[in-house]
This record gives C-alpha cells, structure tokens and sequence, in this order.
C-alpha cells in the first residue's frame, strides 16, 4: 500500500514533468469516454422516452389486428383483410374473461371542414370504452357514451392538433363540424398526447363511435382492429390466450394454419421499440468506444517513447535494486493515471455535454450510472492494456545497457 | 574473518553474433571486509566488467562468485536486484541522479525498493543522515543541476550508504571531477573506509589509485598485479598542499 502510494507518486511527477504532452494523451481518452457518455446518455434518453410513450398507449393493452392478404404478390397491409368483425369484438366482450374495456376500431383518413376551414386527418371509429382504455382523458367538454355507439350518433372528439387546424383558440364544444360532408357535433377535445415513437401526431386525428363511422361515413363492415385491456397486469396473457382461441374458433380456422389476425400486446411494442432505441444506443456506444481505443493506442505510443527517453532513469532504478515488478508497476501506473485521469475529465466532458444537448437541441438525454462506471472502469482497463507492453519492455531492460543509454 | 567478495575462475564471455569476447578470463580475487581496492586497466582490459560482475548487473559465464556469503551466480534478475538493494551501493562516473528530483529523494531511492519496506519518515530519517555523512546536509533540498560536479557525487555517495551496504561499488568516481574536487570525493571514500566501509573502485588514474589501500591491475581480463599501496595519499594532507599551491599563485606579483 505504501509502496503503491509512493509509486503513485512517482509517476505524478513523471507526468507532470511534461504537461503538455500528459494532456494531449489523455485529450484521446478524454474525447473517448466522453463521446461513450454523451452518446449513451442520447441513446437512453431516447430510449426512456419510447418507453414513456407506450406508457402513453394505455396499460395492459392488446391489440388484434385484421390479417393482411396477399393479390397477386401484392400485400394489402395490415388489417386490411376484413377478417375483423364487430361480431368478433362483442364476442371478445363476452366470452374473455378478465377483458377491461373493448374498442372496435376503424381507420379512414378524410377531409375535415369547419366553417372556412378544413383539414385532412384520421378518423377513428372507436367505442365510448376508448378514452378509458388508452388513458386518454377529455380535457373540454366530453367524450361519447354508449348511447352514442349504439344508436350511431354523429358526434365527434377532437384532438388538439385538429382544433387548432380548424378553430384556432376558440372552443370548439357544440360546435359543428363535416366529415367528408356529414356534420357532426363536436362533444369534447382530448388532452394532448404529442407524437408517437414513429413519429407520428397522436392528436391529429378525430374520434367518433365506429358505428357511425361504418355505417354513415365510409359504408365499410369490416375492422381494422379491436383494442382491449386487461383488468390487471396478470390478465393480459390469458386474455390473449383466451382471444386468440376465440378468434380462431369463430373463424373456423383448422388445427395447423396460420391466424388471419394478428395479436400484439403493448409489451411487444414496447420491445420492439426499445429494442431500435438499444440499437442505436449500442451502435452509439460503440462508435465512441472506437475512440476510446483510439486514445489507448495514444497512450501506449506515448508511452513507448516515455521509456526510451528515461531508459536512463530505468537503469539507476534497476541498479539500485529496484525488480522487474517495480519498473512496470511504475510504468502501468503511470498509463492508468494518465487514462484514468482522462476519463474522470472525460466523464464530465460527456455530462456536460448531454446536459448541452438536451438543452439546446431538446433531447431528453440521460446518463445512466452503469455507463459512466463502464466508461471509467474502460478507461482504466485502456491504460492496463495499452500501458502493459511498453511497461514490460522498461522492466525486461538490461540495467548495464540502461545505464550506459545516453 | 569471512571475505566479502570471493571469485573463483570466474568467466564472463559476450557472445556477439559469431565472435565471442572473452572480457574476464579465469579471474580469483578476494576482498575482506574494510579493504579498500582500486581495480585499474586500460580500456579493453576487463576492469568494467568485472566491474558489473561484483556489482551483480552482470552474471558470470562460469566460475563462483560468493558475495557476503551469498552465492550469486545461479540468482535471477529479481534476486540480483535484491541483492543490489541490500548488499550493494553503487556510485558511477556521471553521477546517475534522476533529474529533477531533489538529493534527498535521489538519496531516499534504494529505500523505495527494501524489503521489508521502510516506512516513509524512517526513510527521510536515513536518508538525511546520509546527506549529513557525506557533508551535504545543506544542499538536502536541491535538485542536482543545482549541485555542483563533487557535490552530486557526494549525493550519490550518499545514495550508495544509505541502505548500509556490505560492499561501496565505484566506477571512475573521479572521472568527470577536476583535481581538487576529486581529492575531496576521495576524502569521503577515505573516511568512510576508516569507518569500517569496504570499497572496490575502477579508475584508470594511478594518482587517484594511491588514496587506496590496494591496487588491482588488470590486462586482457587478467589479474597482472595485486599489491598493497606503499605510498598512499592522503585527501587530507593533498587538499593542504592543493591549498599553499594556490595561495603561492595568488602571491606571486
């Protein structure tokens, strides 16, 4: 331990005796290990926000969606089969136990027109167990009931990014609005969702039963998807059990083939999505951790030359009985602290500026704890690697040769 | 008593490619302790290598070498290191301090390497007692191109004392010393061997060879003399001398 600390010492000084070139070999960790911070803190900023917005999707969530069909080597898309009927979800209502709320769901993009104004947006057909289902609370005036659904009634929420578009500051509660021609009675606006992991508006879109939307506006029978949720966390997968069973029973599909739908729960989604966010972090992390051997290999040819030019200093050390251990100990602690020292300097830099991006480019950046103990704990297995070769070189000299080194 | 340096047909050949070199052939000398030897030869004789063979940097090729009662010969470089460290003090031609570091410290550096350790303030301790021993007390803070030539030399004495070593290595102390300096250094080799020190050095001066008890002469890796010296010179009574030749010079009109 004594020795450890005067060893310590000596290769302080040994640094600091050329200030300059201490910096700029350390500047190869500094940028290594802080270039692995910001970009990791970017990564899992991202990352934690995808996270948060299959929060936003509602919790315990499954949703099945229509089989795709194939024409001609031609695929239609998702949901675009027809395989879904109204009758599926009020089966799924029924029949499932542990099922929360259901929502048929359709989807047609269309014109919107208010007054003067107009706007093309999606059109949802939803049930009135929607809002609940997707967390997605009225913030003005309300939703739809079940009333509504049942008898088809023309009446419409809006999302803030349709307001807007249409009424600008101005409530748009009881006001009127025309979808592909058809008025309709604005009951409520949602609250605001922001864009989706895909990037997607979340609140441009407007919400009406499906009944109505089926029927009054695009005259289809066919849905897109059902959404339902699970009472508790534990139900989700026996409710996708039990309706993928159902599904396929009332579908009369035989024993060995394929499901004509698809069924996804927000888990699934939330891997999905959270696994291209630890994609990008680890392709990120290792671009930086390029870098970072980069400025290894720096240490190591510093080093290299440090050892010639104290050849000198090595052979009166050897010839005043210090062993071969002590030569390269003097020497390995010397890379360590120079990459050690880099990436205590490096880990700020890489704070500091995550800190900078996510202010002035509104990123939510964060940096993990794990990273920065990685990062540093890199750093220093970057100064044992690349420190060891030139530190065995210096103890494996000869002492008369050393001596004699001018 | 038991000889402090003992070799026996000791053998050092350099292999350089094809040729080999025969620097120290069929060599026994005998060192008691409180000796006090010059090793002299002209350059080619071997005297440097046998030099780096008592000294234990070297290994022979053949023959025994027992130091203290220590066999060296079939020791590795880690047990010759500990060797150096326990047994052995070393002062060179050009001084060897580390630059950049101050004479206590250059002094305090064997210490670093002891086994067992010895704790930083006994360290200082020795090591300043050691600057003390060698006149230099004074100058503990400076670093050596703040010391003059005999000065440094005096740290490196002091950095060869400071583990107390059985035997005190010096090759041409005096070499990059000029006379009066020279006389001096060779006043502390002198007081220390009165002191009891057992001191082998390798000079090339037959003046400077006269302020020891013993002259060795080597040729073609031979021992060709080895006799008492009768008429020693004394640091002493030579830097008095030094002292009237001067004052007769500034006399003069």
């Amino acid at each position: 331990m004594m020795r450890l600390l005067a060893t310590l010492r000596i290769a302080w000084r040994a640094l600091r005796r050329n200030p300059l070139r201490t910096v700029l070999t350390a500047l190869g960790v500094i940028i290594g290990v802080g270039a692995v911070i910001a970009m990791v803190s970017i990564g899992t900023g991202a990352k934690v926000q995808v996270e948060a917005q299959i929060a936003s999707l509602g919790q315990n969530v499954i949703l099945v969606m229509a089989g795709g069909v194939t024409r001609g080597g031609v695929f239609s898309g998702m949901g675009g089969a027809g395989t879904l009927k109204i009758e599926d979800a009020e089966a799924i209502r029924n029949e499932v136990e542990g099922v929360a709320c259901v929502s048929p769901e359709v989807r047609v993009s269309a014109q919107v027109t208010a007054g003067n104004a107009n706007w093309n947006t999606s059109i949802y057909g939803e049930s009135e167990e929607y809002f609940d289902l997707r967390r997605w609370p009225i913030e003005d005036g309300s939703g739809f009931g079940a009333a509504d659904v049942r008898s088809g009634n023309r009446v419409a929420v809006l999302g803030k990014t349709v307001v807007k578009e249409l009424f600008g500051e101005t409530s748009p509660v009881g006001q009127t609005i025309r979808i592909r021609g058809v008025p309709f009675v604005v009951s409520g606006v949602l609250s605001s969702k922001g864009s989706n992991f895909f990037g997607q508006d979340q609140d441009d879109a407007v919400i009406v039963p499906y009944t109505t939307a089926m029927r009054r506006l695009f005259g289809i029978t066919a849905l897109r998807s059902i959404q339902i949720s699970a009472a508790g966390e534990s139900l989700v997968q026996p409710v996708l059990d039990q309706t993928t069973a159902l599904l396929r029973q009332r579908h009369r599909i035989p024993e060995g083939r394929d499901d004509d739908f698809h069924v996804h729960t927000q888990q699934e989604l939330a891997e999905m999505a959270t696994s291209t966010a630890k994609i990008m972090t680890t392709l990120l992390g290792s671009i930086a951790g390029v870098s970072l051997l980069v400025g290894g290999i720096g240490i190591m040819n510093i080093m290299l030359v440090s050892v010639t030019e104290r050849t000198r200093e090595i052979g009166i050390r050897l010839a005043v009985g210090a062993k071969r251990r002590d030569i390269l100990m003097q020497f390995l602690i010397e890379a360590v602290t120079l990459s050690v020292g880099g990436g205590i300097v490096g880990v700020l830099m890489g704070l500091a500026a995550s800190v900078v991006i996510a202010r002035q480019m509104k990123w939510p950046t964060q940096t993990p704890l794990e990273s920065v103990v990685l990062a540093f704990l890199f750093s220093a297995a970057v100064g044992i690697f690349f420190g060891f070769y030139p530190a065995r070189r210096a103890s494996r000299l000869d002492p008369i040769e050393a001596l004699r080194y001018e | 008593m038991e000889p402090v340096i003992a070799l026996e047909k000791v053998n050092r050949i350099y292999q350089t490619g094809a040729t080999s070199v025969h620097a120290v052939r069929d060599l026994s000398l005998v060192v008691m302790p409180g000796e006090f030897v010059a090793i002299m030869g002209a350059s080619g004789s071997g005297k440097s290598t046998l030099m780096n063979v008592i000294g234990c940097l070297d290994r022979p090729t053949s023959g025994r070498y027992l130091l203290d009662g220590v066999a060296i010969s079939g020791l590795g470089p880690d047990a010759l290191a500990e060797i150096r460290n326990s047994k052995l003090g070393f002062v060179f031609q050009g001084f060897n301090l580390l630059s950049r570091t101050t004479a206590l410290e250059n002094v305090e550096l064997p210490l670093l390497y002891a086994h067992p350790p010895i704790s930083p303030a006994e360290g200082r301790r020795r090591a300043t007692a050691a600057l003390a021993e060698v006149g230099l007390g004074a100058r503990a803070s400076h670093l050596p191109n703040e010391l003059s030539g005999g000065q440094q030399q005096r740290a490196a004495i002091a950095r060869a004392l400071v583990r107390r070593p059985a035997v005190l290595l010096a090759d041409e102390p005096t070499g990059n010393l000029d006379t009066r300096t020279s006389v001096e250094v060779m006043g502390v080799f002198q007081r220390l061997n009165d002191g009891g020190m057992t001191i082998v050095m390798v000079t090339h001066e037959l003046d400077i060879a006269r302020y020891c008890r013993r002259n060795v002469v080597m040729r073609d890796g031979r021992i060709v003399s080895d006799k008492a010296v009768e008429d020693r010179l004394f640091s002493a009574d030579q830097l008095r001398e030094l002292d009237a030749e001067q004052q007769a010079v500034q006399l003069l009109p």
